[in-house]
């Protein structure tokens, strides 16, 4: 059980991790609870959890099964099962609208150059145009830290088992985050190539990331993450001389998937196709 | 594993509208293309509607296979993919079946 709210683990989908004031917020599942104190890094989850779950697998289901039930009624609900995800989406969306900030959910694999994309993004223009960040990792607040050091505003949510960010948890985030009026709020999703596709946050639009260290099938291999983003930035292209990463058939089976798709070729380290999208940045506030 | 998340959120939407009464089967429809595994679904079901008024319930899922559209020649074919090439060529495709995600309806006594 946490010991500060007295909820369940299992209660407490996502914490948040507001890295200016060290405060915590827990998102919980099935009510609205949450809680403000300061975070003392010893935060352990002690719990005894003794519940009793005998369950058997092997239940046999052998009931016959009628559509009516003695005394039942059916009730046609005809929900989408994401309704509520989007419901809040749109709830951030309309925030952003608002203040006129510039929301983009990056998108990727682990370790396809996300973070370090950010630090370069931001040291790069900062003079210009204002940033601040939402950092989704399933835990530690190791890429907060790193974008810290640009000095810009960042919170950090960690997910816990969740492999990736929801409408509900960004909402919380960005409360913490408190981002200011014409600014660009980057939002970088759980390094995963498949759930964060399908949970609309309120975001303009996504933008995948690809590193050319990753093979030049992955958006067939992961239709869906690359039908839903605006742009596709192919990172690391740097280090092209020393791979077998055929490019030309990696932007056709990426345009297979999105024909709409913008691509830019990039290389965060070296800064490489960094101005296109500078400029795409620019062009969208 | 999102699914499991997604089936605690349709089990807290069902308990809401069920008010108080017990459901016996609960139907959802998930289309071949949606990114969600039914086997999934049918596998979180039965821990997330633990002590919930849908404990015991018979879930039931329907399944859409994926169907697309040709752009350019408004052929359909059939969609294993969110993406294909069409038989007159064109890789231009939009998806018009494949995609549902709905909770379609419940049995409560």
């Amino acid at each position: 059980m946490c010991a500060t709210c007295g909820c369940g683990e299992e209660g407490a989908k996502a914490t948040v991790i507001n890295m200016q004031t060290g405060k915590h917020v827990h998102v919980h599942v099935q009510h609205d609870h949450t809680h403000d104190h300061e975070h003392s890094h010893e935060h352990t989850h002690d719990h005894e959890h003794s519940h009793e779950h005998t369950h058997d697998p092997s239940h046999d289901h052998t009931h016959d099964h009628e559509h009516a039930h003695q005394g039942s009624r059916t009730i046609t609900l005809e929900e989408k099962i994401l309704a509520k995800n989007d419901r809040l989406a749109e709830r951030n969306r309309g925030y952003f609208e608002a203040l006129n900030v510039l929301a983009l959910n990056l998108v990727s694999a682990p370790g396809s150059g996300k973070t370090t994309l950010l630090e370069r993004t931001i040291n790069d223009l900062k003079s210009q145009m204002q940033f601040s960040v939402i950092e989704g990792d399933q835990a530690t607040v190791n890429d907060a830290e790193r974008i810290k050091t640009t000095g810009v505003k960042v919170v950090q949510i960690n997910t816990g088992a969740g492999c990736h960010l929801d409408a509900e948890m960004l909402a919380r985030g960005v409360k913490q985050l408190d981002p200011q009026e014409n600014s660009v709020v980057m939002i970088e999703n759980v390094g995963n190539l498949v759930c964060p596709a399908l949970f609309d946050l309120g975001e303009k639009c996504k933008i995948a990331v690809l590193s050319v260290t990753e093979g030049e099938d992955k958006p067939i291999k992961y239709p869906h993450m690359f039908r839903a983003a605006e742009v596709l930035l192919l990172n690391k292209v740097d280090l092209l001389p020393y791979l077998e990463f055929d490019m030309e058939a990696c932007k056709k089976y990426a345009l297979s998937v999105n024909p709409g798709l913008k691509i830019i070729e990039i290389s965060a380290t070296k800064g490489d196709g960094l101005s296109v999208w500078y400029q795409w940045l620019k062009d969208n506030l | 594993m999102h699914e499991l998340g997604i089936t605690q959120d349709i089990v807290a939407f069902v308990t809401e509208k069920a008010g108080g009464q017990k459901v016996i089967r609960l139907k959802l429809q998930i289309g071949a293309l949606s990114a969600i595994v039914p086997d999934a679904i049918r596998f979180c079901f039965d821990v997330c509607a633990d002590g919930t008024p849908l404990m015991g319930a018979t879930l039931e899922i329907e399944e859409v296979a994926g169907r697309g559209k040709c752009n350019i020649c408004a052929a359909e074919m059939p969609l294993s993919l969110l993406a294909g090439i069409c038989e007159c060529g064109s890789g231009d495709i939009k998806c018009v079946a494949g995609q549902e995600l709905l909770i379609r309806e419940m049995e409560v006594v």
